[in-house]
């Protein structure tokens, strides 16, 4: 694939023009029959394969895996893993400490989510008042943090964070009356958690405030003047015709969020230097514990398989939506 | 209030710009802060009241991240393997993209579904058995290893992403060619794959990006010997702390060229990702 085939013949829409002349050595050599009922099998084939592959299988392992007993001496092949039946979830589940777990993680991301979105919101809406230069200047600010890997974002938050030399110790020292520099925001879980919570909202927030924006320039002008002729304030404009407009992407959005919300792992991984605090432990970060640090995969995969339950409800309805949208093409 | 478009308007624009002024420094400060403390001496850098203005230019911090660790060997391996990846990525994704987008047969719905499906799966959650199954294939610790598993990720965002890009380009432009007598293929080749060019380059980027930036798989599926570029940021970290200044010049160095890629296609990736999102 060269570069220049690939961009130069992009600007020639109209249906009957002379066609460029056609690369020679592309692929889809399945469409000959046309609308043979074969052909979008052959089209999907490479794809099903690879998913079944790389996706299934580890899938499947991973439930398997939970119902064994599997910890150093089965990896090495010492000792055949045995079935145990559900005594890696009645383990889990008998745990406190899970369940502690289970709540801080629901908690952890219920607060990122929500306040993504009622921030994303706030920020397109605000970005459609401001003059065009603030706009692009806020727009490559955005696409910047949206863009750095999460790795270097939490690199950067971390050093921010720094309890003797972070900027922003220093900062809030410089309030009448606030002496920071030397705390520790790591001592404690509730306050540790909190920043990486604004990490992962400073990171989220972007494409929030992108796709609402986008969705934005699609609310019908009209509709707006009328429900304003009819005497609507800017808050009704926005309760009752912006809203609801944008629902679709709403909820797409917010299920998303949660999915990546939920799945946090780098973030607090790497903020606390790869050894997270019991006080830190997510589901992700536990499950992954379980499995390397104590060397029980079967537990690990137990609570993965959890959270993997856990997420399904919200993704059965994201499903919907996305179905709906498959649907009107 | 103001109901009038003249100076009411202008005044509460005003309001407005202040307003996003302070967003506009509240988001771009933590990368402020990561190019102010790359390119300031060292030793400005460990100040309990740093000061917020650029304390002066050196690019000292830069030669030290590149002493502290090998630096290309990562960068070179996250190449490999986030191109190998997308390479692989968009010639199958496109096929499969054209069969849910182009193509109406029965089990399409299921396959649609099971496709986002896979997409939902948390990544943290598979670690385990795809460990165990490359240690068990002999491609723990290899490069190929990696790049069958980032492959989960990718497939379905691509088959996504340009299925979003397919449907934007009217069905008619095809049908158009195939009664002047092309057939299905050459009035794919000829109308929609040059249309489509600009939406697989920034599927492509987009790709290719999310590979790069993979942080936990690289992890636990490589050595110390074999990391990426994602994993050598962990370098500057040891058991006698964290040499700050250097981190930030390696985190600007990993930064610039994502963020800069990445501005280039967002516009086009936002449009292929909410294509049909508010049709419906």
């Amino acid at each position: 694939m060269s570069a220049a085939d690939t961009t130069t013949p992009a600007k020639v829409p109209p249906p009957r023009q002379a066609p460029p002349p056609p690369p020679k050595d592309r692929r889809p050599r399945g469409q000959r029959t046309s609308g043979g009922a074969s052909a979008p099998w052959l089209l999907l084939a490479p794809c099903l394969l690879i998913l079944a592959l790389v996706m299934g299988y580890p899938l499947a392992r991973l439930v398997t895996l939970s119902f064994q007993k599997f910890g150093q001496s089965q990896l090495w092949g010492f000792q055949p893993a045995e079935t145990v039946g559900f005594d890696n979830f009645a383990k889990v589940l008998g745990d406190g400490e899970f369940w502690a777990v289970v709540l801080r993680t629901i908690v952890f991301a219920a607060g990122a989510v929500v306040f993504t979105m009622v921030i994303g919101m706030a920020l397109a809406l605000l970005l459609q008042r401001v003059s065009g230069w603030l706009k692009m200047l806020i727009n490559i600010v955005l696409v910047a943090s949206w863009g750095m890997p999460v790795i270097v974002a939490t690199t950067v938050f971390k050093w921010l964070f720094d309890s003797d030399y972070g900027v922003f110790n220093a900062l809030l020292s410089k309030l009448p009356g606030v002496e920071m520099i030397g705390h520790n925001w790591f001592a404690s879980g509730p306050e540790g958690l909190a920043v990486i919570m604004l990490l992962v909202i400073w990171g989220a927030v972007p494409f929030v405030v992108i796709t609402l924006s986008a969705g934005l320039t699609q609310v019908p002008k009209e509709l707006e003047e009328a429900a304003r002729l009819d005497g609507a304030n800017s808050w009704g404009v926005f309760r009752f015709v912006t809203l609801p407009v944008l629902k679709p992407i709403i909820v797409m959005l917010t299920t998303l969020s949660v999915i990546w919300d939920m799945g946090v792992f780098p973030q607090v991984f790497v903020m606390r230097n790869g050894h997270p605090e019991p006080e830190f432990q997510v589901l992700n970060t536990y499950s992954y514990d379980r499995a390397f640090v104590v060397n029980d995969y079967a537990q690990g995969s137990a609570i993965a398989l959890i959270t993997v339950l856990l997420l399904l409800g919200v993704v059965a309805v994201y499903m919907r939506q996305m179905l709906k949208i498959g649907e009107v093409e | 209030m103001s109901t009038l478009p003249g100076a009411g308007r202008r005044k509460s624009r005003l309001g407005w710009n202040l307003l996003g002024l302070l967003v506009f420094v509240v988001a771009g400060f933590p990368l402020y802060w990561m190019l102010n403390t790359a390119f300031k001496p060292a030793k400005d850098a460990i100040d309990p009241d740093p000061s917020l203005l650029p304390t002066g230019l050196t690019f000292d911090n830069f030669h030290r991240a590149l002493d502290i660790a090998d630096f290309w060997g990562p960068v070179g391996r996250s190449l490999v393997v986030s191109l190998a990846v997308v390479v692989i990525g968009m010639v199958v994704g496109l096929l499969a993209a054209l069969a849910i987008s182009r193509f109406a047969f029965r089990g399409r719905k299921i396959v649609i579904v099971g496709i986002l499906a896979v997409q939902m799966v948390p990544l943290v959650a598979m670690i385990i058995p795809v460990f165990l199954l490359l240690n068990d294939l002999g491609q723990y610790d290899r490069l190929t290893g990696l790049i069958i598993t980032y492959l989960t990720f990718i497939l379905p965002f691509t088959v996504w992403t340009l299925r979003g890009f397919i449907v934007n380009i009217p069905k008619e432009l095809e049908e158009a060619a195939m009664v002047d007598g092309c057939s299905r293929t050459g009035a794919f080749l000829r109308v929609v794959f040059p249309l489509l060019a600009p939406g697989m380059v920034a599927t492509s980027v987009y790709g290719f990006i999310q590979a790069w930036n993979e942080y936990l798989y690289a992890l636990m599926l490589l050595s110390q010997k074999n990391q990426t570029a994602t994993v050598w940021l962990g370098n500057f970290t040891t058991k006698h702390g964290t040499e700050y200044a250097p981190m930030m010049a390696g985190a600007t160095m990993m930064a610039v060229p994502i963020v800069a890629l990445f501005l280039l296609v967002q516009r086009k990736m936002a449009a292929g990702l909410t294509a049909g999102a508010v049709k419906g």
